[in-house]
């Protein structure tokens, strides 16, 4: 007689007769090392805890869905301009194709591009949301982003309702060239239309948020806030190393930091990330 | 030994470094040290310069001038950056790649001509913002970010030129502009050729075919609507004749400034947004 009885014949271990039944007993991927205080962490409680370390509090990046759920009244959006995606204008081939890079980055993320354009509720208000994908090709912006995030700032501007971008991007797309950096010039431009128009928009930073992303639409809004401990930047902190030949400080171009030198409204941890955008929309309200 | 799969020739490496391609040689001539620079063009085309400093905020960036000026009868601004040829200017022009500061001064008298209703003529030849530690701190994505976004509802005529180097958003950030020219063999990316080859192949030294590859030359960008003209350089480029090239340039802008005047302020600014409204729509459908 043993101390556990099997009720469940449905746990049997899996071999290979029962593969394709669906019935195996999964053990990967039910815990998760945070990568700084080395903890293991269940990745339940993980989930339910905003993918935040619960020992160290460190912000785990997320993908644009789970923050789009996180951030919006019961995790419900419709989503607009999904249907658009690259040309690959220049035929750009390096080691690899773009072709092929797109069809890949497609193929992981269920994405068009690296970017996804939502409408929802944030404590009851009517937003406008494009929240950025970094597992598309790092988040870089190419034509397809550009188009539908200026799509997005047309809309709020259109039913005058509050922007928010989530930003998480290493820049501008390589591949597509000066494409690319032009539309850090067609969002610019449409965003101090917005402004113009007296429509609330607020900039959330998140790891990573760097190059032509900062240097355009990410910095420009009427806040911009951050995640704790985001990097975030124009050049690259390996640019910088080679450029001033020396070791950057601890901490450069994170969150804080950039709060220290006067660069961000605020870091707000993810847990109060929603409330703090609705209080500031509270105090932006459209008449 | 050869084993028979590899006796075919490896030659593609070589051919491209021993005969460089023509975005390459166009990249070289862009960056050549006797090309002519802004203060070059100022004292060609312009008179009656008068130099403006300063950010108000930090410091004056002297990789980026900016002043008043007259231009065939006209009062108008002049931005540029700013490169210079021996090694001590060099250095205190920083190889042309402005600051925070740099970009603020232009923003800052740019709003000046726009209070008094002066065209804006900038010249762009950078290779890039600086990527320095202080310029992270002071904010240098800010200082672009806001320039490209006040400068696209600036009240005032705006033509840009790119006359050597466009170095990514340290360019655009002065070029957000109603007519957007470049000079024969200038160029304008998103990244260096060098940095793109160390990103993507991983080696520096394939920056020719990087260069190729990003379609960087005024001839490629003309057809796919990213600029408004190219103005033809002297023979031989135009670090070999800079009284000529001036005086090209200097009849080119005359003209698209006589065709900006006529429209009003509603116009101008409709066609500017309407321009980087449609720049760069390569998207499909589906």
């Amino acid at each position: 007689m043993s101390w556990f009885k099997r009720e469940s014949p449905g746990l049997e271990p899996a071999d290979a007769s029962a593969e394709g039944s669906g019935k195996k007993v999964r053990t990967e991927g039910l815990w998760v090392k945070c990568d700084r205080c080395r903890q293991i962490l269940w990745k339940k409680e993980l989930e339910d805890n905003f993918n935040v370390c619960t020992k160290c509090d460190r912000h785990f990046r997320i993908d644009a869905r789970t923050r789009l759920a996180q951030l919006l009244d019961e995790g419900q959006y419709e989503i607009d301009d999904a249907n658009l995606s690259s040309t690959d204008p220049l035929k750009f081939v390096d080691l690899k194709s773009y072709a092929g890079r797109l069809k890949k980055a497609q193929e992981d993320t269920g994405l068009r591009d690296a970017v996804i354009n939502a409408r929802g509720k944030l404590n009851g208000r009517p937003v406008i949301v494009s929240a950025m994908e970094y597992g598309f090709i790092g988040g870089s912006m190419g034509s397809v982003v550009g188009e539908v995030i200026t799509r997005a700032v047309e809309r709020a501007e259109e039913l005058r309702q509050p922007l928010i971008i989530i930003s998480a991007s290493g820049g501008a797309r390589m591949m597509e060239g000066v494409i690319s950096l032009m539309q850090l010039a067609k969002i610019s431009s449409a965003l101090a239309r917005l402004d113009d128009a007296g429509v609330p928009y607020i900039s959330v930073l998140t790891d990573p948020t760097t190059g032509g992303i900062t240097a355009s639409f990410a910095m420009l809004g009427d806040l911009n806030i951050a995640e704790p401990d985001a990097l975030i930047g124009f050049a690259g902190p390996r640019v910088i190393e080679q450029t001033i030949r020396q070791k950057l400080p601890e901490g450069f171009q994170r969150s804080e930091f950039l709060v220290q030198h006067g660069m961000l409204d605020a870091v707000v941890h993810r847990k109060q990330m929603k409330s703090y955008i609705a209080r500031a929309l509270d105090f932006m309200a459209v008449a | 030994m050869d084993t028979p799969q590899s006796t075919k020739p490896h030659t593609q490496g070589e051919i491209s470094t021993a005969v460089p391609n023509e975005a390459w040689l166009r990249t070289e001539v862009a960056r050549h040290p006797q090309r002519p620079y802004t203060l070059d063009y100022v004292d060609r085309i312009f008179t009656d310069w008068s130099e403006i400093h300063g950010d108000r905020g930090f410091a004056d960036d002297p990789a980026i001038v900016c002043g008043m000026a007259r231009f065939h009868g006209d009062d108008v601004l002049v931005v540029g950056h700013q490169k210079a040829r021996d090694t001590k200017q060099k250095v205190y022009r920083n190889f042309g790649m402005p600051n925070p500061e740099g970009y603020r001064k232009a923003l800052r008298v740019m709003k000046i001509a726009e209070k008094f209703r002066r065209p804006i003529f900038t010249f762009v030849d950078t290779p890039g913002a600086f990527p320095g530690l202080g310029a992270e701190e002071r904010g240098q994505a800010e200082a672009i970010a806001r320039n490209l976004r006040e400068m696209s509802r600036m009240k005032v005529p705006v033509i840009t030129t790119v006359t050597g180097e466009g170095g990514s958003g340290g360019a655009l950030a002065i070029a957000i502009a109603d007519i957007v020219l470049m000079l024969e063999n200038s160029i304008y990316s998103v990244i260096s050729p060098e940095g793109c080859a160390s990103i993507m192949w991983r080696d520096a030294t394939k920056r020719d075919l990087a260069a190729q590859a990003m379609k960087i030359t005024a001839q490629e960008l003309l057809p796919m609507g990213i600029i408004d003209g190219i103005v033809p350089e002297p023979e031989g480029g135009a670090h070999l004749n800079h009284e000529a090239m001036a005086t090209t340039l200097d009849g080119v802008l005359a003209r698209h400034l006589a065709e900006l005047k006529k429209l009003s302020v509603d116009q101008l600014l409709a066609q500017r947004y309407k321009k980087f409204r449609t720049m760069a729509q390569y998207f499909n459908v589906e």
